[in-house]
């Protein structure tokens, strides 16, 4: 039984490593900010849950803080990404040139 | 009484999260919480908490578990989708900021809609403008404010209007 849950946890820990790195590359691949804090954020999100919980099937004695943890990010996760994205927008931050519409530029011109 | 009961969601919450955080039921552990926790959600009674206005009632809690249900779905969707588009070599995008509205009024409603579209797939919120919401996203595949409202936001709607009324 023990040796399951290790086999399982370290499992989840290498697909979550593996979301981080699409993550890391995501970051390299896509042509913008704002396409680069879409690959951040959810390749991060993701990939830190599951390391977590891989982590609390190999010691579950931290499972409540891993919890803790986990929740903190999916709350202050998609916040900072959004708040980045906002002021980015606001500065004026190039936009890729495949960029087909942009409303919030439309309506502030308005 | 009205504010002692108006504290009590950031009272529980409080209490929780310190609780975890020592990953323990001693007595000493719970006291020192109740106290600090008390003290801190009476001077801020009226801060949002994901609690504030959430209905408690059975329809309230089966759609808070179901929008958990439906949340980690599009969690791991999201990024089965991004896996795709970021290991395909020709980086098939067609980015774009859209506006979409919400029903939702409830602040903390809107707050976790906003967070909930951030990290489904392809879109990101950017700004939110009393019922508009400037999404930002990978796939484009309306920018018409009715089909992009159905595609982005009706998911989570459903579920957070019962939550929140």
């Amino acid at each position: 039984m023990a040796a399951l849950l290790e086999l399982t946890g370290a499992m989840l820990l290498v697909v979550g490593a593996f979301f981080l790195l699409l993550g890391g590359l995501g970051l390299v691949r896509m042509p913008d900010l704002f396409n680069r804090i879409q690959a951040g954020t959810k390749t991060t999100t993701l990939g830190t849950v599951l390391s977590l919980l891989g982590v609390a099937l190999m010691e579950p004695q931290w499972g409540w803080k891993l919890l803790l943890i986990a929740l903190f990010i999916l709350f202050t996760n998609p916040i900072s990404a959004q708040v980045l994205a906002r002021s980015a927008h606001r500065t004026g931050e190039a936009k890729s040139c495949k960029t087909v519409v942009d409303r919030l530029e439309e309506d502030q011109q308005a | 009484m009205t504010k002692a009961r108006q504290a009590g969601p950031l009272f529980g919450a409080l209490l929780l999260v310190w609780i975890l955080l020592h990953g323990s039921l001693q007595w000493q552990v719970v006291v020192v919480g109740v106290v600090v926790a008390a003290m801190i959600a009476l001077l801020f009674s009226g801060a949002a908490t994901p609690l504030h206005g959430f209905r408690r009632t059975q329809a309230g809690l089966r759609a808070a578990f179901g929008y958990l249900g439906y949340f980690f779905v599009e969690l791991v969707r999201a990024n089965l989708k991004l896996a795709v588009i970021i290991l395909s070599p020709s980086l098939p995008i067609r980015p774009g900021i859209v506006k979409v509205r919400t029903r939702l009024t409830n602040p903390v409603a809107r707050l976790l809609l906003a967070n909930s579209i951030t990290l489904t797939p392809g879109t990101l919120s950017v700004a939110l403008e009393g019922e508009w919401l400037y999404v930002h996203w990978v796939t484009v595949v309306s920018d018409e404010v009715e089909e992009a409202t159905a595609e982005i936001v009706a998911g989570f709607e459903r579920y957070l209007e019962v939550m929140y009324g």
